[in-house]
């Protein structure tokens, strides 16, 4: 395990959590994180599947790296993570039917998921299998703990929720909070990870982008994918 | 190869075998020329597409083949579970398969005539996929198409619960268009064929927290007592609520806001889901569907008249 767990690979484990997140820093996979987050539990099973496709990917990408002809590149590295999200579908079919009935096409859009694409060509392409596959697990918790923190927050304001069981009790069933339906619907995602982003950036100031424009002061993501 | 002689202290007898395989020789030797090729010559470029696709097809395949039987025991597991549950019969822990044998009984139904169809194994009859299939369905005329299904099968299965030979709930299937997804579900009817029991929806893709409220038990609640159809004799009709033309149509919807149960006509109404403006309608007009002339009203006047369904 030593050799495993070296400094290097702690590095790119680690890294994506804060310093270089997927989602507050390279604005990547941003669709999804608006579209599972109403609920914890969709939240922490689309994180672990996600987490899991990007490092299979990457790793199964990277050990045939030297091989995938640049004129055919793009395409390689969809028909893997394809197969993937198709295998990890099926399984949460077979295992986790009620899950897998609320994700519904979620899962499937793993595919279109810049995060894993963006590791893929990124990272895989240029590092050995064992790297690759800890960086993709890596980004897949950073992408986690924004996910997580997210749905946190909608769940609990948005439907008196966590996991599923009552925190507040809605005005509806006789108690005195009011949920806020904006909360469940998408658009409140993107103020929360905003909120997210800005919060990170005041902390480690080094993640602002420069101001590229004195009039126009307004700072252009780096990409913003869907 | 060097990693071949690792990979041989594991598998030993194997390996030895492949190695005096001629095939395999001869496959090692093209595979050693392919992968030399420069990476973008055409050659290359196929074989690789080529193995990948073949990788690929064959862990999909694997997948998908060797998981089914589970994913279709969990299908049919969750179909009986939701119509023990809108038959109220659901019990925490229990097993549910014992429970559906022995408390429910499928029944095919034509739907035009409304009796019965002996013939057909009920157990198996699956009322989605004939209803994909052009030899057992029709098609819904455009005006009628109120629950936007386009087809119908023209058999139904549905499902009665017994007790001492009398019928005690009839549960339907419905299903139709919300906002962004096709709503299946169950109504369970008393033996009148008018009185709802209760509701449920077991497959939709709504909005979770509004439209997706439909799953809600408290939404669901509401349901109880309510009825499908316009009631002659009911002071609503005199009221203008309803008219000559509606009764014998289904009569049952969702309205916005909260049903006053003091007003007239409030046995009709629903509670609309709040924020769900879109989906709510198509509740109504899914179980208005199902409830008319083209759904299950021929079947259920027969359950209502003494005279019985025909089998």
């Amino acid at each position: 395990m030593s050799a495993i767990l070296n400094d290097e690979t702690k590095k790119v484990l680690t890294a994506p959590l804060v310093n270089d997140n997927p989602i507050t820093l390279q604005v990547l996979g941003i669709c999804s994180a608006l579209a599972v987050t109403s609920q914890m539990t969709t939240s922490l099973i689309m994180a672990l599947a996600l987490t899991l496709v990007t490092a299979f990917s990457s790793a199964a990408i990277s050990a045939i790296r030297n091989h995938i002809p640049s004129s055919i590149r793009i395409i390689v590295q969809m028909t893997i993570i394809a197969s993937l999200v198709i295998v990890v579908d099926q399984i949460l079919k077979a295992f986790a039917y009620e899950v897998s009935k609320q994700l519904s096409v979620f899962v499937g859009l793993i595919i279109t998921n810049c995060i894993v694409m963006g590791r893929a060509e990124g990272y895989a392409m240029k590092n050995p299998p064992l790297k690759s596959f800890m960086d993709g697990i890596g980004n897949g918790l950073g992408y986690s703990l924004i996910l997580i923190i997210v749905a946190f927050f909608r769940e609990t304001l948005g439907s008196g929720k966590l996991l599923g069981i009552e925190v507040f009790k809605l005005t509806k069933d006789g108690g005195w909070y009011d949920p806020n339906g904006l909360m469940l619907l998408p658009p409140s995602a993107f103020f929360i990870i905003g909120l997210i982003i800005w919060a990170v950036r005041e902390w480690k100031p080094n993640q602002a982008e420069k101001v590229e424009f004195k009039i126009m002061s307004i700072a252009h993501g780096e990409g913003g994918h869907h | 190869m060097p990693s071949n002689k690792e990979s041989c202290k594991y598998l030993g007898k194997w390996c030895a075998a492949l190695d005096n395989n001629e095939q395999y020789q001869k496959f090692k030797v093209y595979r050693d020329k392919v992968l030399a090729l420069g990476n973008d010559s055409l050659e290359k470029t196929i074989a690789i597409a080529v193995s990948l696709c073949l990788v690929c097809a064959v862990l999909v395949s694997f997948a998908a083949v060797a998981l089914k039987p589970l994913q279709v025991g969990n299908k049919a597991a969750d179909m009986k579970k939701n119509i023990l549950d809108v038959a109220g019969l659901l019990e925490e822990g229990a097993d549910i398969n014992a429970a559906f044998s022995e408390k429910i009984e499928a029944k095919i139904v034509d739907l035009e005539t409304g009796d019965y169809v002996e013939g057909i194994n009920a157990d198996e009859y699956d009322q989605r996929k004939a209803a994909k299939d052009p030899a057992q369905s029709v098609a819904i005329p455009k005006d009628k198409d109120i629950a936007h299904i386009r087809v119908k099968a023209k058999y139904a299965k549905v499902f009665l619960v017994k007790e001492g030979g009398a019928i005690k709930s009839i549960i339907l299937p419905m299903h139709g268009y919300g906002l962004w997804s096709t709503l299946y579900g169950f109504l369970s009817l008393d033996a009148d064929g008018q009185t709802v029991q209760s509701i449920n929806f077991y497959d939709q893709a709504e909005t979770p927290g509004l439209g997706g409220e439909v799953v809600n038990p408290n939404w669901r609640a509401l349901w109880k007592g309510k009825k499908v159809y316009a009631e002659t004799d009911q002071p609503s009709l005199e009221k203008g609520l309803i008219t000559e033309a509606d009764i014998g149509e289904p009569a049952l919807s969702l309205i916005k806001g909260v049903v006053d149960n003091t007003k007239p006509g409030s046995q009709y109404q629903v509670d609309g889901l709040a924020g769900a403006t879109l989906t709510s309608t198509g509740v109504t007009n899914l179980v208005r569907y199902w409830m008319s002339n083209e759904g299950f009203a021929p079947y259920l006047k027969k359950v209502r008249t003494v005279k019985g369904v025909k089998s």
